[in-house]
């Protein structure tokens, strides 16, 4: 496996000016619009990027109007790690250096339907980096439940009733199932913490192989969110523990943020239209999940 | 002329012509009975006797995911499959020639499950004739191995920028050892020349690939595609006679006649049992019966002129499928009778499906089959789609 470099770290002021995905056409206050952005701002000029069916494909590429200023396809729903992965092989075969192939998938497009290309390429370590932007459900089709929504969500297919409270299921895995391949580096990132998520992709972007990056990236239509809160709201589900940053590197996993106490998940949840009906014993459900989960991580990873 | 002979399967014949094409990805995923000749690929590249980036990739919905990104940067790619493995690459195979990435497959024709069956028939590529691939079906190992070359200069050609599939008959091709001549390496580089293509994302020339269209756009895209199917025929007709220039062998463009000059009767096939047919014809000829085969070489696009053509001179056309469209009839013969509707003459016709899941066709069968054409156009009998050498009853 490729080690990791000390790498010269990345922040607003010596970012390039040059914007790569601008001019699309993605809902006001959109979390995975801002983390392509600030991914391909790292990446450069130099970059391929792939992206599945989505909703950074459907507001990017409608002809004749493109929103992306360097290379980029729209990939098959399943492939979109394999297609990413004939970009990389194509373009070496051809001789071509000093590149970076990079996905934008989904929670749907990466957990689920895109997960068996997404193992493959990280079994074979493709070189490319793949970036997850999880908004918890299938957004771009009228926010349907996906492997990633967590448990309570209210969603087009798991709606609220009497019979059942929504999600019934927690989030998968998929941060360790990722670095379950043994992969060289993987990263968990927020919008909320732009900084953090920015220098991980950094990291990737100076690893030759397969790189993966779990981007929480917040969706005002979807979560039932004021448009000026999804930076905020990215940053509150990290400080009330339900979402966490970590890195996976060198075998070995490292957790970036370990905060001594957690802020409201109650507040949290609340805030969004998508939680609203949750009753306490819901709410006790996800703090239960999330205690479970850090006293694990705490234990192994600190 | 250099001639270098050799004993080898037609899965091999094609593994040779994929690395004379000197493709720069191959991504392929193992199926029965195409394994071969990933197998010899994957064997050449550790070789170093190809120079090909060989992508071992988990499932046959990533090998034509893999060609289709390598092709869009400009690379040369090769993916093989058949049967279920086809059907599993279906989004990819309409996803690839809307793309306009002239990737080349093999397909070993296999049946499709259930019940299962690793043998022979052709209703897995028959089944994807809309996916959008120029479809040709070879009759034994050389012509596959031509074709493999034929393929990229004609999928790769300016006007037509389509992928195309070269299909062969799981086993009877694929398995089965003929003396095949291996093209030189230096002939082969000056008749296929470097994949050269607008149509790719460069860092010199940025571009947004496989984007979505407005309803104001798409029939647009579509109409094109089709009429780069069109000019397709052309540079069939052209590619092969540059070739048999070249390489001394001939395969007669979009269909081969074989003793149809004076013929009355006709039957019409796809692949291997050509071969077969081709044995029948000449006993019935020298018996002075006025017969012969229309070997249909590409299914798409479809060689209508040429259907039209050979209706207008003979009595008589029966046509073998190795598949089944359920609820109608064979699918060759669908696209036969739609052509010779064109013109204004009258054709018996029978359709004689059969073959299917590995079952060989003999020579009575086929024997079987000229006779049937001719108490049919005696009898002035109504046209017939019938399952040949059935071993159950029928209702009646």
């Amino acid at each position: 496996m490729t080690k990791v470099l000390d790498i010269p770290k990345v922040n607003a002021k010596n970012m390039t000016e040059k914007e790569f995905f601008y001019g699309h056409k993605a809902c006001a206050g959109c979390g995975g619009s801002i983390a392509v952005r600030l991914a391909l701002k790292v990446l450069g000029e130099r970059t391929y990027s792939a992206l599945p069916a989505g909703c950074m494909s459907a507001v990017g590429f409608i002809y004749p109007q493109m929103a992306f200023n360097s290379n980029a396809i729209i990939t098959t729903f399943p492939g979109s790690a394999s297609m990413a992965a004939g970009i990389a092989a194509g373009a070496k075969a051809l001789g071509q250096k000093d590149f970076k192939t990079v996905v934008f998938a989904g929670d749907g497009g990466t957990a689920d339907i895109g997960f068996q290309a997404l193992s493959g390429m990280i079994d074979r370590n493709d070189d490319v980096l793949y970036i997850c932007y999880d908004n918890e459900a299938y957004m771009n089709t009228g926010i349907q439940k996906s492997g990633l929504t967590p448990y309570g969500t209210k969603t087009t297919t798991t709606p609220a009733g009497q019979n059942i409270p929504g999600t019934i299921t927690h989030k998968k895995n998929l941060f360790e199932i990722i670095a379950a391949h043994d992969i060289a580096y993987a990263a968990t990132a927020s919008i909320g913490y732009p900084q953090d998520f920015i220098n991980k992709v950094n990291k990737a972007k100076h690893v030759k192989g397969a790189t993966f990056i779990h981007v929480y990236a917040s969706c005002p239509t979807g979560w039932g969110t004021p448009t000026e809160t999804s930076v905020e709201i990215a940053k509150d589900a990290v400080d009330a523990g339900l979402i966490f940053l970590a890195e996976y590197e060198d075998g070995e996993y490292k957790l970036n943020r370990n905060p001594k106490e957690f802020k409201s998940v109650e507040e949290y949840l609340k805030k969004q239209g998508r939680f609203k009906h949750m009753s306490d014993a819901d709410i006790q459900c996800v703090i239960e999940n999330r205690d479970k989960k850090w006293e694990r991580m705490r234990k192994n990873w600190l | 002329m250099k001639s270098n002979k050799i004993f080898i399967s037609g899965d091999e014949a094609v593994a040779q012509g994929v690395r004379l094409s000197r493709p720069h990805v191959v991504a392929a995923y193992p199926i029965t009975p195409q394994t071969i000749t990933v197998e010899r690929l994957s064997e050449m590249v550790e070789a170093g006797e190809m120079d090909a980036e060989y992508m071992h990739v988990e499932s046959e919905h990533s090998a034509i995911s893999a060609t289709m990104g390598a092709s869009a940067v400009g690379a040369r790619t090769f993916t093989a499959s058949s049967s279920q493995g086809l059907l599993y690459m279906a989004e990819g195979l309409h996803y690839c020639s809307g793309g306009r990435w002239p990737v080349v497959m093999m397909n070993a024709n296999r049946s499709v499950a259930l019940p299962w069956s690793i043998y022979g028939d052709q209703r897995d590529s028959l089944s994807l004739l809309d996916s959008g691939w120029i479809q040709v079906y070879v009759e034994d190992a050389q012509e596959a191995l031509d074709l493999i070359i034929q393929a990229y200069k004609i999928a790769e050609h300016k006007d037509v920028l389509t992928p195309m599939m070269v299909n062969l008959d799981g086993f009877i091709l694929t398995h089965t050892y003929e003396l095949v001549d291996i093209p030189d390496q230096d002939m082969v580089d000056q008749f296929l020349p470097p994949f050269q293509t607008p149509n790719k994302m460069s860092f010199e020339n940025p571009k947004n690939l496989g984007f979505s269209s407005r309803p104001d756009d798409n029939t647009e895209f579509k109409y094109q595609q089709n009429e780069a199917m069109f000019n397709a025929i052309d540079v069939i007709r052209k590619t092969d006679e540059d070739f048999a220039e070249m390489f001394g062998r001939k395969y007669h463009g979009m269909v081969e006649e074989y003793m149809c000059e004076d013929a009355d009767v006709v039957l019409v096939a796809l692949g291997s049992v050509c071969g077969t047919v081709r044995v029948v014809v000449d006993k019935l000829r020298a018996e002075g019966k006025k017969v012969g085969l229309l070997k249909i070489r590409y299914m798409r696009p479809f060689p209508v002129e040429e259907v039209k053509d050979l209706a207008r001179r003979v009595k008589a056309m029966g046509v073998i499928d190795k598949d089944i469209s359920f609820g109608y009839e064979g699918t060759v013969y669908t696209n036969l009778n739609s052509a010779i509707s064109q013109i204004d003459k009258y054709v018996y016709k029978s359709n004689f499906v059969g073959g299917l899941g590995g079952r060989d066709i003999t020579k009575a069968e086929i024997e079987d089959m000229y006779n049937k054409l001719y108490a049919g156009l005696e009898n002035k009998s109504e046209e017939t789609v019938e399952f040949f050498s059935l071993n159950v009853e029928g209702n009646d």
